[in-house]
Order: structure tokens, then C-alpha cells, then sequence
């Protein structure tokens, strides 16, 4: 009989609006990545034919063989465009963003193999019984290492780029920069030993560093921000332009979320709920996010070569994104015992984030508007464009898990978890890592391999649908398997085979983690005068 | 424009507007919280091993998993016997100086919802085996195991817990005896009872579906006036993580309810009485003690009458089905 109803519920699956906004939204991010693959493998067109045949790797260096002639020649695996030759960064600013862009790359490395464990424990979960790699300790390790550790760093490495050229102006202290990466360091190191050692805040998502540790980290980004503000002050520019706006917002904004949340005095009973919603969502929108956007608005237009589409939508969007995001963190307790009203703003700013996310995302894709030819000879344009596709696709899935009807069947499943990856994977760690690939080889003229660069993307790009897809199917069923008053047991049944799915998509994200390190090392750390930085040299 | 060109103003403004709502959808409102919440009158604070324990909880982080609230929606009515409100959590303080308020209330329902598993699973055998490898009790189980919170030992001394495992969930040689922080975090897991209203009333009816499927409607239309209960799924709630889906109980532990003499004698008003009031005539045999599951889970005669047929016609039982009015005699006595 239960099991007649759990089919019947299965066929109304089409009557939840959730559900087929959901499938609309995937098959948006489905559809664009088939794009990017036709867009990489089409034959090129001719301009860039000669360009790549003009590469001094194929210049006649003496020698029979040597005297054969390329140009003109067909090349069926064309080389991508390198950066537009540009002066390089001055070193004192060079080794600061490199040395943030490979320690966030290690820590990435450390996150998500803890992720990639955890992901496999679903699998076997007697893997190990060892108490400092016990699921519920390592969980928060590794959320909270790529967030403050991977992604923020990355995010401050490339912010101390943009703003200081985007001002046009020195970066105001270098020593307060080296100050905040220690900082940050530190406090991801000693966060990460202390929750396997058992020592935790008490349990909210992404709130679970002990307030000393966290204060480590937010002594750090006090010093960014005033090292921003103190660099935008002394800009030569009368305007401010849009990028600063974002990152200076998101600084100021993170300041405030860390007091609010850890103030070591009040938060008694239900107060630490409703400050928990406030706190681990306005993390998510308001640091990442927001600082994203501000890296997004100077890395996007540079690399595309045009302006920004529309400098007013991206105003609009900056002070929507505030006025409705900030209501929204309420809505991971629908349901529960925190006041109803509070949870109907939620739901409310929820849906007001339409707006600032059409904004954004039409801004970026008006921006590509008349350039989608370059996507298939660049490395870094398809990065933006996953990041933009998931920045549309995975804040409007957001908007959709918000409503009550739906927020019933998919709260407390593993949609959320597919629904936190799509956005601080697809679209947080996807932009971070167009900025890296913009601003790396600009470092010390050394481009990462153009084969290894592809392998990343797409064994990342194709590992996250493998992760969030089985996650998403299997979350609504479990949902609905709840809602049918099956027995809890079979439910956790079910999500077998999708927890497989989950551990395989999982683990090509993974290793491509480690094709991107070994990028990262091309760029950054290789031998200074190798072959490829010697042909770049010569391009110039 | 000028305003814009005023890196004072333009950050200023967007601070303001932040801490302004910042101020209107967390401060204010979580300050009135605990302002106006108080502990209910029946609830007791911990006593220090079940604090003990759930500072166990949290620093294992259980509440990745876990979730304790009852949400008010019919497809949370069968984690509680109403839906969780705020002064559950009035007894949740600061942990101390250097760690948060822990209300644990959890945004993920891997496992089961805890805020009433005191009273749906009150055996602290079940428990300390479920600690030491939760597959040896739910095969199907996900749950880590945390042995560590155990000892091995060939001569467990007065008082010790030996928890019989299974051997083949067993580690190390000897006897498996609790350490007193399993007994803790047992004994915290205990303390998670919902209290009841002050009205004296402990359920309270669960808000509507939002969204009622045709597949549910369908389903009411079916039932008659008295509810039917299905005694496969009710052992399945009730009975079936200590005895088994086989009913053969495990070893040592839970004992068999197959070809049980208890199960199959023709007046089942012993077994009534067992699922009601618990027994304890079988623990000379190294079986553990029963809790009178069916008096705290508030059974209804016609859920036992469905229990009781379903073991006694299970897995090679054949006792004759026992009447309502059985169940009902035996209920008075």
C-alpha cells in the first residue's frame, strides 16, 4: 500500500511548481555547457588560425625538419588565445596575489579532500572509526576550509589586484596585506585541528570555529577592509568604480555578520536560531557573493575586451542585492518554532532576489553579447560563463526552495546539499578560477598548458552535474517519501544509489582540483624562464 | 554624479542600510526571543551526565544529521506528539564563555530527528549497541560508528556496562564494556523527551498541508471511521530496531520473537502486558531489559491488537489472531 502511494506521489511530481522550475533551471545550465563544448571544439575561425600559426613554437629553428613551413596550415587542435600582452603586475603586487592564489589552492586541495572523504563515507561508512575523522567532526572541517580558506583567500588575493588598478592607485599597505593572509591562515589551521578535536561553537552551519579562532580570522578582514578603503581613497579616478563598491560592501558587510554572530554574550534559547539564519546565509550572499560580483565586474569586461553592458543595472542589482538578501536568512527554518513573520520576510526577500539576480546576470550576458566567438578561443571565458549560468540558475533554485510548499519536501534532504554546491562551486569556485586563470599568467609571463587547463574545466564542469543531479533527484524523492509516512529507514534506502552518484561526481571534481594545483604551479611556481614564458616574452 | 564619486557617502549608505535591516531581521527580533521565552513548566533542566553528554553531541557533531525540531507540518507528526515551539528551546544557553548557545535545532535530516527519542527508543542496550557500530541493530544504517567511546576488557568490574555485540561488528578480544561517556551521551539521547503543555495536554494538532496531494486524498477516502493500522509498519516503528525485521532478535541482546512461547501462547494478555509495562523476566539470560514502549509511545488497543497479530503470524508464528476485546481485557487488568 505504501508503496502504491510513494508511486502516486511520484506521478504528481509535475504538479510542484519546485520541481519543474528546478528542471527548467538545470537543463538552462545542462544546455549551456553543451554550448561551451560546441563552442571549444567548432573548427576556429580564420584570424585566429593565423594567429596561433604565427607562434614562434612553429618559427623555423634550423634543420631539415625545422625548415618545414606551418603557417597556412590547418592546425586541428588549435592553441587558445593567451592574454592580451599587457604589462606584467609589479612584482611587490605579483608575489602578494600569487602567494594568496596557491595557498588558497592548497587549502582547496585539503577541503575537498576531506569533502571527497566524507562524500565516499555515505558509501562505506566504516571506512574508518577513528574520533577526529568521525562524519560529524570532518563535516564543518571541510566547509569551513573552502570557504574561509580557499575562497576567501582567493577572493582577497584577486581583490587587492582589482582595486588597485581599478582605482589606479597603489595598494595602500602591503604589510596589513601579509598581516590578513597570516591571519587567515592561521585561523583556518587552528579551526580545522580544533573541530577534529572535538572543540566546536555548538553546532550552526559555517558558525562552527570557536570565537577566538574566528576572531583571528576577522582581525584579518578588518585590515583588508581598511586597507581597501585607504586604497580607494587615494584613487586618481573621480569615479569609484563598480567592482570596489562590491568588494568594500562584502568586507564591511562580513565584519559586521562575525559580530553579530559570535559576540560571546547573548544568543540564549531561540535568539541563536534566528541569528544562525541571519548569519550562515548573509555569509554565503554577502561576502562570497557580493565580493564575486565585484571581481566578476573587472575581470569579465577585461577579458572580453569591451565595457561592462550596463553600469546602471549593476547598481541596481548592488543595492537590491542588500535591501532583499539581507531578509533572506530565516529560510532555513521554515517550519520551525522562530516567529512566522520572520520566516514570510524570508520567503519574501527570497523572491526579491529575482531582481538583483536578473540584473547581474543579464548585465554579464549583455556584456558577452556579440563576443560568444571568443569563448571558443579563450581559457578563461568559459569559466565566466559557467559562473554566470550557475549564478542564474542556481539563485533562482534558491528563490524556488524557498516557498513553503516546496521547502517542505526539500528541506532537511540532500537538495540542499546539491543547491550549496551548484552556487558556491558552479558559481563562487568557477569565477574564482577565471580570475586566477586571468590574472596567473600576467604574474610572471608563464601560461598554465592550454590540454591541462581544458582537463580541469571539464572534469569539474561535468563532476558537479554528476554530484548535484543525483543529489537533487534522490532529495525530492526522499522528500516525498517522508511526506507518504514511509518508514524513515526505507529512506535512507533510497538514497543509495544516488550517494554512489554523488561519491563519483564528487571525485572527478576532486581530481580536478589537482589539475588546477598542477596549473597554478605552471604559473606561479615553475621555473621563471621556461619555454612557454620565453614564448610569451616573444609574442610581446 | 557627486554622491557616487564620495567613497564616504556611497560605503556609509550601504553600511547603514545593512545594519538597519541587519538590526530588524536578527537583532531585534532575537533579543525579544529570549526576552519573552521561558522554559516550560514541566521541563527539568539536565542533570550533569546528560550535560556531559550533550557537550558529547556537539563536540561529535551530531548535529550535522540530526535535527530536534518538530516542525509544524503532518509529515514531521512522527517525530513528536506536537509540533516543537520556542520554549523547548528557552533552556538552551550560552555553553559557556567560549561556545555558542546550542538550541540544535539542525538543518539536515540524514538520520532521524531527536527531539522525542527518549520516548520512541527508551532502551539504553539499544543505545550504547547502536553507539558502538550502528549497523549491528539498522544494517541499513549510515551512521558512524564511535567505538572509541568503548573499552575492551576480560574483567569488566562491578557496575560495568557490557554491551553485547554481535561478533561480527565486534573489535578486539574480551568483553565490550561502556566507557562513562557512552553512558553520557546515553543518557543525554534519554533526556530528549517533548514536554506537555501546560494545559496538560501533550499533543496539539499539526498545522494543515500546505498543499495536500491527490495521493493523500485519495488514501483518507479509503479509511473508515475507526483508524486501521497496519501491524507491519507499527512493528516496524516500534518494535523492529530491537527485534529485528526477522524477528529473531539479536543474540545476547533483544530476544527472538519467532517461535517465542511468550508470543505464541493462546492469551495474549502476556504480551499485552510486556509491550505495555516492559519486563525484565529474561535478563538472567543476558537479554536486555524491556521498556514499556507501548505505555510511553501512548499505543492505542487497536495499534497493539495490529502488533500483536503481526507477531503472532510472522515468520513462521501461527497463534490464533487475538480479538479487540482480548486486547481490551488485557489492557484492564
Amino acid at each position: 500500500m505504501h508503496f502504491n502511494l510513494l508511486i502516486s506521489v511520484l506521478a504528481s511530481l509535475w504538479t510542484e511548481p519546485g520541481i519543474w522550475i528546478t528542471v527548467a533551471l538545470l537543463s538552462l545550465a545542462i544546455l549551456a555547457a553543451v554550448a561551451i563544448a560546441y563552442s571549444q571544439a567548432r573548427p576556429r575561425n580564420r584570424t585566429e588560425f593565423e594567429r596561433s600559426s604565427d607562434s614562434p613554437r612553429s618559427a623555423p629553428t634550423g634543420g631539415l625538419i625545422g625548415n618545414v613551413d606551418q603557417s597556412g596550415k590547418i592546425h586541428y587542435l588549435p592553441s587558445k588565445k593567451v592574454g592580451l600582452p599587457r604589462p606584467k603586475i609589479e612584482p611587490q603586487l605579483g608575489r602578494l596575489v600569487a602567494w594568496h592564489i596557491i595557498a588558497a589552492t592548497a587549502w582547496l586541495l585539503f577541503g575537498t579532500t576531506v569533502g571527497e572523504y566524507l562524500g565516499v563515507k555515505f558509501v562505506a561508512p566504516d571506512i574508518d572509526q577513528v574520533s577526529w575523522l568521525s562524519f560529524g567532526r570532518l563535516r564543518p572541517v571541510h566547509t569551513n576550509a573552502v570557504f574561509w580558506g580557499w575562497s576567501s583567500l582567493a577572493m582577497l588575493g584577486l581583490g587587492y589586484y582589482v582595486t588597485s588598478v581599478v582605482s589606479n592607485a597603489k595598494l595602500h599597505s602591503f604589510r596589513f596585506a601579509w598581516i590578513t593572509f597570516a591571519l587567515v591562515n592561521l585561523a583556518v589551521a587552528i579551526g580545522s585541528i580544533a573541530l577534529m578535536a572535538g572543540i566546536n561553537n555548538g553546532g550552526g552551519e559555517y558558525r562552527e570555529y570557536t570565537w577566538p579562532v574566528m576572531a583571528l580570522f576577522a582581525a584579518g578582514i578588518v585590515l583588508a577592509l581598511i586597507n581597501f578603503i585607504a586604497t580607494i581613497a587615494k584613487r586618481s579616478t573621480a569615479d569609484i568604480y563598480i567592482s570596489n563598491w562590491y568588494m568594500v560592501a562584502a568586507l564591511m558587510f562580513l565584519v559586521t555578520i562575525v559580530l553579530v554572530a559570535y559576540l560571546p554574550f547573548w544568543q540564549q534559547g531561540l535568539g541563536e536560531t534566528i541569528v544562525q539564519g541571519y548569519y550562515m546565509h548573509q555569509g554565503v550572499g554577502m561576502w562570497f557573493m557580493m565580493f564575486l560580483l565585484g571581481l566578476t565586474y573587472y575581470f569579465l569586461p577585461q577579458q572580453l575586451n569591451t565595457p561592462i553592458f550596463s553600469y546602471s543595472l549593476g547598481i541596481l542589482a548592488f543595492w537590491t542585492q542588500i535591501i532583499f538578501y539581507t531578509l533572506i536568512g530565516t529560510h532555513h527554518f521554515v517550519f520551525s518554532s522562530i516567529p512566522w513573520w520572520l520566516q514570510t520576510v524570508a520567503i519574501f526577500g527570497s523572491v526579491g532576489m529575482i531582481i538583483p539576480v536578473a540584473a547581474g546576470s543579464a548585465n554579464f550576458l549583455l556584456t558577452f553579447r556579440g563576443s560568444f566567438h571568443k569563448v571558443g578561443g579563450s581559457y578563461t571565458l568559459p569559466f565566466f560563463l559557467v559562473g554566470i549560468v550557475f549564478y542564474f540558475t542556481g539563485s533562482f533554485q534558491g528563490t524556488a526552495e524557498a516557498f513553503r510548499t516546496t521547502n517542505e519536501i526539500w528541506h532537511f534532504t540532500d537538495f540542499t546539499v546539491a543547491h550549496s554546491h551548484l552556487t558556491m562551486y558552479g558559481i563562487i569556485a568557477f569565477f574564482l578560477w577565471a580570475g586566477i586563470y586571468s590574472i596567473g599568467p600576467r604574474i610572471h609571463g608563464q601560461e598554465p598548458p592550454q590540454a591541462t587547463v581544458g582537463a580541469h574545466f571539464w572534469m569539474a564542469l561535468i563532476g558537479l552535474f554528476f554530484y548535484a543531479v543525483p543529489l537533487m533527484i534522490g532529495g525530492t524523492e526522499r522528500g516525498l517519501a517522508w511526506k507518504s509516512d514511509s518508514a524513515f529507514i526505507e529512506s535512507v534506502t533510497l538514497m543509495a544509489p544516488y550517494w554512489l552518484w554523488r561519491a563519483i561526481g564528487g571525485t572527478l571534481m576532486w581530481l580536478s582540483h589537482f589539475v588546477f594545483a598542477y596549473n597554478v604551479y605552471r604559473m606561479l611556481i615553475a621555473n621563471k624562464t621556461s619555454p612557454a614564458s620565453r614564448d610569451l616574452q616573444l609574442n610581446k | 554624479m557627486k554622491y557616487y564619486e564620495d567613497h564616504r557617502k556611497l560605503f556609509g549608505t550601504a553600511i547603514a542600510l545593512f545594519l538597519g535591516l541587519t538590526y530588524f531581521v536578527a537583532i531585534a527580533p532575537a533579543l525579544r526571543n529570549e526576552a519573552i521565552n521561558e522554559p516550560l513548566p514541566g521541563s527539568e533542566p539536565l542533570s550533569s551526565d546528560e550535560q556531559a553528554g550533550k557537550e558529547l553531541y556537539i563536540a561529535n557533531g551530531c548535529v550535522a544529521c540530526h535535527t530536534q525540531q518538530v516542525r509544524d507540518i503532518p509529515m514531521d507528526a512522527s517525530w513528536g506528539s506536537r509540533p516543537s515551539i520556542a520554549a523547548d528551546y528557552a533552556r538552551s544557553q550560552r555553553t559557556d564563555l567560549w561556545r555558542n548557545t546550542a538550541t540544535l535545532m539542525g538543518t539536515e535530516r540524514t538520520g532521524p530527528d531527536l527531539t522525542d527519542v527518549g520516548t520512541r527508543q527508551p532502551s539504553v542496550d539499544w543505545h550504547l549497541l547502536h553507539l558502538y557500530n550502528p549497523r549491528a541493530v539498522v544494517p541499513e544504517s549510515v551512521m558512524p560508528a564511535y567505538p572509541w567511546m568503548f573499552q575492551n576488557t576480560d574483567m569488566p568490574a562491578e557496575g560495568q556496562k557490557v554491551v553485547p555485540v554481535p561478533d561480527s561488528y565486534r573489535r578486539g578480544s574480551g568483553k565490550i564494556v561502556a566507557t562513562e561517556e557512552a553512558l553520557q551521551l546515553v543518557a543525554y539521547l534519554l533526556s530528549l523527551k517533548q514536554v506537555p503543555l501546560p494545559d496538560g495536554s501533550l499533543t496539539e494538532a499539526f498545522a494543515p498541508e500546505p498543499t495536500p496531494l491527490p495521493a493523500s486524498s485519495a488514501s483518507d477516502g479509503e479509511a473508515s471511521s475507526t483508524p486501521q493500522f497496519d501491524g507491519a509498519r507499527s512493528y516496524q516503528k516500534h518494535c523492529q530496531a530491537c527485534h529485528q525485521p526477522t524477528g529473531k532478535g539479536l543474540a545476547g541482546a533483544f530476544p527472538p520473537l519467532a517461535g517465542s512461547p511468550i508470543v505464541l501462547e493462546e492469551d495474549p494478555s502476556k504480551i499485552v502486558s510486556i509491550v505495555m509495562n516492559g519486563y525484565d523476566g529474561r535478563v538472567s539470560e543476558g537479554y536486555a531489559v524491556m521498556p514499556p514502549i507501548g505505555t510511553t509511545n501512548n499505543i492505542s488497543p487497536e495499534e497493539l491488537q495490529a502488533i500483536v497479530n503481526y507477531i503472532r503470524s510472522s515468520w513462521g508464528n501461527d497463534a490464533p489472531a487475538a480479538e479487540i476485546d482480548q486486547i481490551r481485557t488485557a489492557l484492564a487488568e
